[in-house]
């Protein structure tokens, strides 16, 4: 890994981060599209949430993963703490994977 | 910026910790994998500091160690950082206004520092959910990733602990409120949808992105998906 290559995916990283704020100061949106602003920031963070619950790569992630994910999300769902939420899930996940579920 | 850690109450600060100490692990991880493929101790220190993307720096990593190009490395993980330009749309406001906010906060921008700005109800509790988290993250991440490359091989694998199901599982607690609006969650459901069944298709990053067409759901009436702002 090149240093020149670090820095390329760095400065292009910060790009793409710099412009959404640089845009919100120079515009002042419709309330309609700042609606659709935040919507799009929740639909990609779900999408993100469903890529890493069930895939690993290409595939299919597992079911250890899967259900870990599911059941963080159920304690989420019923109102536990936020802390208990990542611990469950992780737990469960660790728990399957140690009893062998792949 | 003394307001912002006035406005921070003991629950907010606890649920940021725990993100940042799972990142912390994930970040030790990442440093020994990437000194087992054979980079020098500071390679991944430095691309935590200057990248600070754990998605894009493992996948990065990973191709360089399979073999592959460091400009298919770059590509890869510009592509997977891409979703930040959305991100920093929505939630563009929140850094703050002098420029110094704005680029320092730019730098932290993640998907858990946006989700957790997204989770709170007032502006003024989105920006210290804000910058708590991307701070918090900042710290532990690098100084995970730092751990991880000195101690190479002595660090386990993740996924033993399950850290894996604990990433999706916070950002998921993270977005729930922001679901309970029919017309956001429709979107977001649809969207899920497209990545789920693009992902065996597409390189890692561009399903994420497509997830976006789920938007056509936001609104019965006709509206355009997304307007460019002119500036």
């Amino acid at each position: 890994m090149p240093v020149t290559a670090i820095l390329i995916l760095a400065v292009g990283t910060f790009a793409t981060r710099f412009v959404g704020p640089l845009l919100r100061d120079r515009v002042t949106l419709p309330e309609k599209a700042r609606e659709l602003m935040s919507a799009s920031a929740t639909v990609l963070l779900l999408a993100l949430v469903v890529i890493s619950a069930l895939t690993n790569g290409k595939q299919f992630g597992g079911w250890a993963l899967a259900i870990g994910v599911l059941v963080g999300g159920l304690a989420a769902w019923r109102k536990l703490p936020f802390v208990a939420v990542i611990v469950l899930a992780a737990l469960t996940t660790a728990g399957l994977r140690m009893a062998g579920v792949a | 910026m003394r307001s912002i850690w006035r406005t921070l109450d003991a629950v907010l600060l606890r649920d940021v910790t725990a993100v940042a100490l799972g990142a912390a692990v994930t970040g030790a991880s990442f440093g020994a994998i990437s000194v087992g493929a054979g980079l020098p101790w500071w390679t991944p220190v430095l691309m935590s500091l200057l990248v600070f993307a754990g998605g894009s720096q493992f996948m990065a990593v990973g191709i360089v160690a399979a073999g592959g190009s460091p400009a298919a490395a770059v590509l890869a993980g510009l592509v997977l950082n891409a979703r930040h330009l959305p991100f920093g749309l929505a939630i563009g406001d929140v850094l703050g206004k002098s420029p110094l906010a704005r680029i320092v906060g730019s730098h932290l921008m993640s998907d858990e520092s946006t989700a957790f700005a997204m989770a709170q109800k007032d502006p003024a509790r989105a920006r210290a959910a804000y910058w708590a988290c991307g701070v918090a993250l900042f710290f532990c991440w690098n100084t995970g990733v730092l751990a991880g490359a000195l101690a190479g091989q002595a660090i386990g694998d993740p996924m033993t602990f399950g850290l894996d199901a604990a990433f999706p599982a916070a950002l998921l607690a993270l977005t729930l409120p922001a679901l309970k609006d029919a017309a956001t969650r429709n979107a977001a459901l649809v969207g899920a949808v497209i990545a789920l069944a693009t992902t065996p298709l597409l390189p890692p990053g561009l399903p994420v992105l497509l997830a976006l067409a789920g938007l056509v759901a936001f609104r019965t009436k006709k509206e355009k998906p997304c307007p460019s702002p002119q500036s």
